[in-house]
């Protein structure tokens, strides 16, 4: 499937599998598929920067591959590593067969791409077209970044025994950050970069329409009316989309028809995370929202 | 072309227009801006918004400011372009402030181990006046003796408190077998001797976030103790700073810079209440969160420098200290007054933090400090005083 031509049209390719991106986002996953750059999402947890990627393996249609990061990955675990319980094996049949007496041979054979196994890094750029996401950069450490802007200026991976492995066609790149650390400069230079924030309250409740359908429009209204309104208090954590999602799925699973302060009691775990949020949160807060929800 | 001509000139004028106004835009930036505006056109104001943003800024800190300019630009692009004019003279201060945050934004090279004072300093100081100034309070010391501690301050081995990380290195009495380098060399030496190639784990120091009380009772010890600060900034990795009073305040950035002159007098810049009352419940809580989450992850340590006399009656107090030490690995409390050998925390905010703290240490002399930083450094084992 071709790339979309223009930005109207990314608006309605990312729409039509699910994903209600705002003009800004469209225009900037637009250029990152245009111009071959990595696209990277910065904002608060659970406002759907993976959901991007997932999308867009979806929509166009490619592979998705997906590295999450965590302090510590390596190269092993992040582009490849040789396998070598199969190399020794490898070479105690040379040995057993008598063929082991020619070195470079040997050599040049147990470094074969076969005892290759490819981790997500090598496995975008090798296989067919994919999409790569690279999940919460921030919470992988220095050294690994440095290593991916290597990898992301040529879309090529040397594996030093064997050669460069470069990619057929560029993969397109998503990358993510929650912010726990800031991601160095020469990394958001590379890419495209975008801050996904709150939706407003137009956004959200078309988000609610296609990812929690079936949910009634009275009630639609009254839950991201209370989000949107709780969102301006000062809370440890802000709810974030997910959590709307999640709040309104469980409400139908309640077959609430709208908002009362019991119900949104009963169900504020959804919704609120952490003990401190939650205990300012329930009883009189949370009546006075409802009431604000419900007339507004 | 003549069209993309003047457009590429349009885009160059707002360029500029970004760079006055502080943002590091460089010529790379600019190239992927004009590629974006030949893939997107002019027609929609919004598009053209989100396209220069993507290309342009690499930050969300940089936004609004990003976001003034192209409103100029979009209605007077032309006068966006002009170079610096009359106008420049009245550029409102907060830009300003961003265009040497800006300039502070490239850290040195580390070079941990260059002595900036020269050895004749030291010997020359005697050593009984070495060990007076060394439990002489920070509050009874006159200009020369800050100097001199200052001095002091700076030669400071700073800690390396260092935590197993989970990369590894070479190392031949490693205890684990670097199977990969093992089979290199093996095949390469050709003998039937299978030599094992051994890793060890790599250590590195964990992040340390120091949260500074600089108000009014605080006052008399904050010169120094910044200067204790910002030799901790400048030698180490990944150290965060905040002053608080009534407000919470990062100066990490400022601090940054090698010249300890040139960083308090950015630091001053930037602060907007100096030696005023101290909210420290509020301050906490604000660290918790708008901060915590970003500067607090793979095991900090947090320095909380204060006195604990509050204003606000330690109002939020122990539940922003609760939180606080929750996210972090260590919380220590640096306070000055715990020199006086019978110390009862008195005030309310004093007792609301005590119970919350893994340590609490005095920090009134150089030699308090010393504890402090072999403590950090893990040679001594710290005696804790609160549970």
């Amino acid at each position: 499937m071709p790339l979309p031509r223009n930005v109207a049209e990314t608006e309605a390719l990312l729409s039509a599998h699910g994903y209600v991106a705002d003009r800004a986002l469209a225009t900037t996953v637009f250029l990152a598929l245009r111009m071959g750059r990595p696209l990277f999402l910065e904002g608060e947890p659970g406002t759907g920067k993976t959901e991007i990627a997932k999308v867009l393996a979806a929509a166009l249609p490619r592979r998705l591959v997906r590295l999450q990061c965590y302090d510590g990955l390596d190269i092993a675990a992040a582009a490849y590593e040789w396998d070598h319980a199969r190399q020794l094996m490898a070479i105690r049949l040379a040995e057993a067969a008598g063929t082991a007496e020619d070195r470079a041979h040997l050599e040049h054979d147990i470094y074969d791409r076969k005892y290759l196994l490819e981790r997500p890094l090598l496995s975008a750029l090798a296989g067919s077209p994919a999409v790569l996401l690279i999940d919460e950069l921030d919470r992988a450490d220095e050294p690994f970044e440095a290593y991916l802007l290597e990898v992301l200026a040529d879309f090529q991976i040397t594996v030093p025994e064997l050669g460069t492995i470069r990619a057929e066609t560029p993969p397109v790149v998503v990358i993510t950050s929650n912010r726990t650390r800031e991601v160095h400069d020469a990394i958001r230079r590379r890419c495209l970069y975008h801050w996904v924030g709150y939706p407003d309250a137009a956004r959200e409740r078309a988000i609610l329409a296609t990812r929690a359908p079936g949910l009634p429009e009275r009630l639609s209204d009254q839950v991201v009316a209370f989000v949107q309104r709780l969102r301006q208090g000062e809370w440890f954590k802000l709810p974030g989309v997910a959590e709307t999602i999640d709040w309104a799925q469980a409400l139908m699973a309640l077959d609430a028809r709208e908002l009362n302060p019991d119900l949104v009691d009963a169900t504020l775990g959804v919704l609120m995370k952490y003990e401190d949020d939650l205990a300012k949160l329930r009883g009189a807060e949370a009546a006075r929202l409802v009431a604000e929800a419900r007339g507004g | 072309m003549t069209e993309g001509g003047a457009l590429l000139a349009h885009l160059v004028g707002f360029v500029r227009l970004l760079r006055r106004a502080g943002l590091p835009v460089g010529p790379a930036e600019t190239l992927a801006a004009a590629e974006a505006l030949a893939q997107v056109g002019l027609a929609e104001r919004d598009i053209v918004h989100a396209a220069l943003r993507a290309t342009l800024v690499h930050r969300r800190e940089h936004f609004e400011l990003f976001d003034h300019a192209f409103a100029l630009w979009w209605r007077h692009p032309e006068a966006a372009a002009l170079p610096a004019g009359p106008t420049e003279a009245g550029k409102p201060p907060p830009a300003a402030r961003r265009v040497q945050e800006a300039l502070a934004a490239e850290r040195p090279g580390s070079s941990p181990q260059t002595e900036d004072a020269p050895p004749q300093a030291e010997a020359a100081l005697a050593a009984s006046e070495f060990e007076r100034l060394q439990r002489m309070d920070f509050e009874a010391m006159g200009a020369a003796e800050i100097a001199e501690a200052k001095r002091q301050i700076a030669r400071l081995v700073l800690p390396l408190d260092d935590r197993p990380t989970r990369r590894f290195r070479p190392d031949s009495r490693g205890p684990r077998v670097d199977l990969r380098r093992t089979l290199r060399t093996a095949l390469r030496g050709g003998g039937d001797i299978l030599a094992l190639a051994r890793i060890r784990r790599r250590r590195r120091p964990p992040p340390l976030v120091a949260l500074c009380d600089i108000s009014g009772s605080m006052a008399r010890y904050a010169q120094i103790l910044l200067h204790f600060l910002h030799a901790l900034a400048n030698r180490r990795a990944r150290v965060s700073v905040f002053l608080f009073g009534t407000r919470l305040t990062n100066v990490t950035r400022a601090l940054l810079k090698r010249d300890a002159e040139v960083a308090f007098e950015m630091v001053a810049r930037i602060l907007p209440d100096w030696s005023g009352g101290t909210r420290i419940g509020d301050s906490l809580a604000t660290f918790n969160r708008l901060w915590a989450r970003r500067v607090l992850a793979q095991g900090a340590i947090v320095l909380l420098i204060t006195d604990g006399l509050d204003r606000a009656g330690a109002e939020g107090v122990a539940a922003a200290a609760a939180r606080l030490r929750r996210s972090c690995r260590r919380l220590i409390w640096l306070n000055p007054l715990l020199r006086f050998a019978g110390f009862q925390p008195k005030s309310q905010g004093a007792r609301a933090l005590l119970p919350h703290v893994h340590e609490h240490r005095p920090v009134h002399n150089l030699a308090s400090l010393k504890e402090l930083v072999d403590s950090l450094s893990g040679r001594a084992e710290p005696q804790r005083r609160a549970a």
